[in-house]
């Protein structure tokens, strides 16, 4: 029921408040004093609660990042849990500023939803996981034919399910849930044989499980899955602020300045990372965006460089251990690149 | 001159202002006119916002390819069907859940009410504990006893229980063979039909001659024996064309058969519980609302404990009865949306999905609005039919 509540809610938002949604965001959102992220109802490594409450990964540290460039302070704000079918209308309808919930960018997103997506924080692909105790033998995707398949409802997930098994010939049952906890409820009764998400997803998953031992992510990947944070369409400072704190994490990253040396890093002789850092006299870069000047130092200070959150929530310092692959920097052979700041 | 003008204008001018029929008029319009202005204020709005948001609007989406696969369709639907056609898969599904939910609701119902009112003290406890349980715990609640508490703790596929007629039980669902109607099966649906209509025509004879000459008839037995005899005797003619398609185990699941899935069942029996909880109550509201007399009247006539529930109480009873029973019917209609907990698709599941694979979310709410209202002025519509036949006849 939820959903149709804020369906109602998105459409009456729609009808309304004309006027504030029309306002630009960074005004609305100095108004109010912080930033409304929406974030996944709870997915290890991305965006979950922890045991004191507070929001903790990748998805949750980029919302604070952006805080840390507009008000100087990555706490800042404020968290909405919000299910795969109800995420568009929360952001549409002004309920959030940011969604930044593991989403995948896609072109009908990006043109018939009228969202901004700014970037990839995540590269991700779909695979799929079963249970090895109960289905010995079975270490292909493509032996999956006839079997239960748990999934998300409203997901880019559910519709490469569908051309996947259509384009292999093989059946298939779908089980379709509405929130997370529940495909993982339904997977974890035996309810279905596989379950299928973004493969990062799947480790987090697993970890949650009765006996993680026993399941195995199989090898396939099935889709690009692109994850990253989108804004509305219409509000292009907005849509520069949160796109330049993407690469204002990832250029920190690739000029090594990190949480712990970004106060030395302002001295340093280098031209780039005086000029990242907003140390050249008279720089416009901050305030041009509509920000400080040390703008990437507060981000820096707040969350630490990309690799630092991206170690910290889902790599080496994280129970999910993903390796950087495709997502290191591409000067490490990977996808992550950012354009220049100057 | 003047005073005759004054006389005739000072009523027709007090009769405007204070003629209640014409102030009943003009408030009327007034509201209407508000509501219309207000409606016309928020679609403008809402379009001026779309617009300016870049969202694309109107309802051509409906014509698109869905490619998202739905477990349960009562028609033909795969991920190349369009949103239009999963959203009618939806509205069906909640169509059958709806029809068979009401149909089982009103047998347990009947069954608990009139249960209530027995003279046996077990009987009248163990009803008055059910009515007690059932109502006083959310709908959402009990679809999740059924759904989690229930048939999760089944086996698995592979460790299914065997019940008899080759039917399994497990986690997945219930499978129970499938009939498989061969050439001239159409034969039995003829006869089927053939044995309804005599079996209608004995009746409305016997109830003429019983009005005529005071014979009873036994109007059960025969009809019982066309309806079912006929048929049979079709399908020995017509040389045994059924044949049947058993539940077979496979690699992940059982295949063939006929499964019921476990978010139908569950969604399917928690409803019906429910809201036979609350039928049983209106049920024994209709009987007690009954007067004494009635019963004391109709026993004087020398009619049995049966005819009398039968032919005197009941009737009597359903006059007061359907009026609850329709809100009843309707609300277990709206509340079969509950089934988006544990992933039956039925039409909110669907729609929700369509709304956000598209992202028109007005269209999309619109559409399931409409939906459920049709919905809801059909069930009461025909309840209301019902109601007007049931209602007392004065001669």
């Amino acid at each position: 029921m939820k959903h149709i509540a804020i369906g109602i809610l998105g459409a009456a938002a729609l009808g309304l408040v004309a006027s504030a949604a029309s306002a630009a965001t960074l005004d609305d959102v100095k108004a109010k004093g912080f930033i409304q992220c929406g974030v996944s109802t709870g997915l290890a490594g991305f965006s979950a609660p922890d045991d004191k409450g507070d929001w903790q990964g990748i998805d949750a540290d980029f919302c604070r990042a952006v805080a840390a460039a507009v008000f100087g302070d990555g706490t800042k704000v404020k968290f909405t849990p919000l299910s795969a079918k109800e995420r568009f209308t929360a952001l549409q309808s002004g309920e959030v500023d940011i969604l930044s919930r593991n989403t995948t960018w896609t072109i009908n997103r990006d043109t018939a939803l009228g969202l901004n997506f700014v970037g990839v924080t995540y590269y991700d692909g779909q695979g799929f996981m079963i249970n090895a105790k109960k289905l010995p033998g079975v270490n292909s995707a493509l032996q999956l034919s006839g079997a239960a398949v748990c999934v998300q409802s409203g997901t880019t997930t559910e519709l490469n399910l569908a051309d996947y098994f259509k384009s292999n010939k093989m059946e298939y049952n779908p089980v379709v849930f509405e929130k997370l906890e529940e495909v993982n409820a339904a997977y974890d009764a035996g309810r279905c044989d596989v379950y299928t998400t973004d493969q990062s997803g799947l480790y987090g998953i697993r970890l949650t499980l009765g006996s993680p031992a026993d399941h195995v992510v199989l090898p396939e990947i099935i889709s690009k899955e692109p994850l990253g944070p989108a804004v509305r369409q219409g509000d292009d400072q907005w849509y520069h602020i949160v796109k330049w704190t993407y690469f204002a994490l990832l250029q920190a990253e690739e000029l090594g300045i990190t949480k712990a040396n970004v106060d030395e890093m302002k001295t340093s002789d280098n031209p780039e990372i005086k000029r990242v850092l907003g140390q050249e006299a008279d720089t416009k870069i901050g305030t041009d965006l509509g920000v400080s000047n040390d703008w990437v130092v507060n981000i820096v200070k707040a969350v630490g460089n990309y690799g630092e959150m991206f170690e910290r929530n889902v790599g080496s310092g994280s129970p999910l251990k993903i390796a950087r692959g495709i997502n290191a920097l591409w000067t490490k052979g990977g996808l992550q690149y950012a354009p220049p700041i100057r | 001159m003047a005073s005759q003008e004054i006389l005739r204008e000072e009523p027709s001018r007090g009769s405007f202002i204070n003629d209640p029929k014409i102030r009943g008029i003009f408030f009327q319009a007034v509201v209407v006119i508000v509501l219309v202005a207000l409606v016309w204020w928020i679609a403008q709005n809402v379009i001026a916002n779309l617009t300016r948001l870049r969202i694309a609007s109107g309802f051509g989406f409906l014509n698109s390819r869905a490619g998202f696969d739905i477990s349960e369709s009562a028609i033909a639907y795969s991920s190349d069907s369009t949103y239009g056609r999963a959203i009618l898969v939806g509205f069906l599904n909640t169509v059958i859940v709806a029809v068979v939910g009401i149909i089982t609701a009103t047998l347990i119902g009947f069954i608990i009410g009139i249960g209530r009112l027995s003279h046996n003290w077990l009987i009248r406890k163990i009803c008055t504990i059910y009515v007690e349980v059932f109502r006083n715990i959310p709908p959402l609640l009990v679809i999740f006893f059924w759904y989690s508490g229930v048939l999760a703790v089944l086996p698995p596929p592979r460790e299914s229980i065997n019940l008899p007629f080759s039917s399994f039980l497990n986690q997945r669902g219930f499978y129970f063979p499938r009939a498989v109607w061969g050439d001239g099966s159409w034969l039995i649906l003829v006869a089927l039909l053939l044995g309804i209509a005599m079996a209608w025509f004995v009746a409305r004879k016997a109830r003429q001659r019983q009005m005529a000459t005071g014979q009873q008839f036994p109007v059960f037995w025969t009809s019982t024996a066309l309806i079912i005899g006929l048929p049979l005797l079709a399908y020995a003619l017509s040389g045994f064309p059924l044949s049947f398609d058993y539940p077979k185990q496979s690699t992940f699941n059982l295949t063939g058969g006929f499964q019921v899935r476990p978010e139908f069942l569950s969604l399917y029996l928690a409803l019906s519980c429910y809201t036979a909880a609350f039928i049983a109550e209106i049920v024994r509201a209709g009987i007690r609302g009954v007067n004494k007399g009635q019963t004391e009247a109709a026993a004087a006539l020398g009619l049995r404990a049966g005819p009398i529930l039968r032919l005197v109480v009941i009737p009597q009873a359903m006059r007061i009865v359907i009026p609850p029973l329709t809100s009843q019917y309707l609300n277990l209609t709206k509340n079969s949306s509950l089934a988006i907990a544990i992933g039956y698709p039925d039409l909110t599941a669907i729609a929700g999905t369509v709304l956000n694979q598209t992202g028109q979310a007005v269209e999309g709410v619109v559409i399931m609005m409409a939906v459920y209202l049709a919905l809801s002025l059909l069930t009461s519509a025909i309840m209301n039919v019902v109601n007007a036949r049931m209602a007392l006849v004065e001669r």
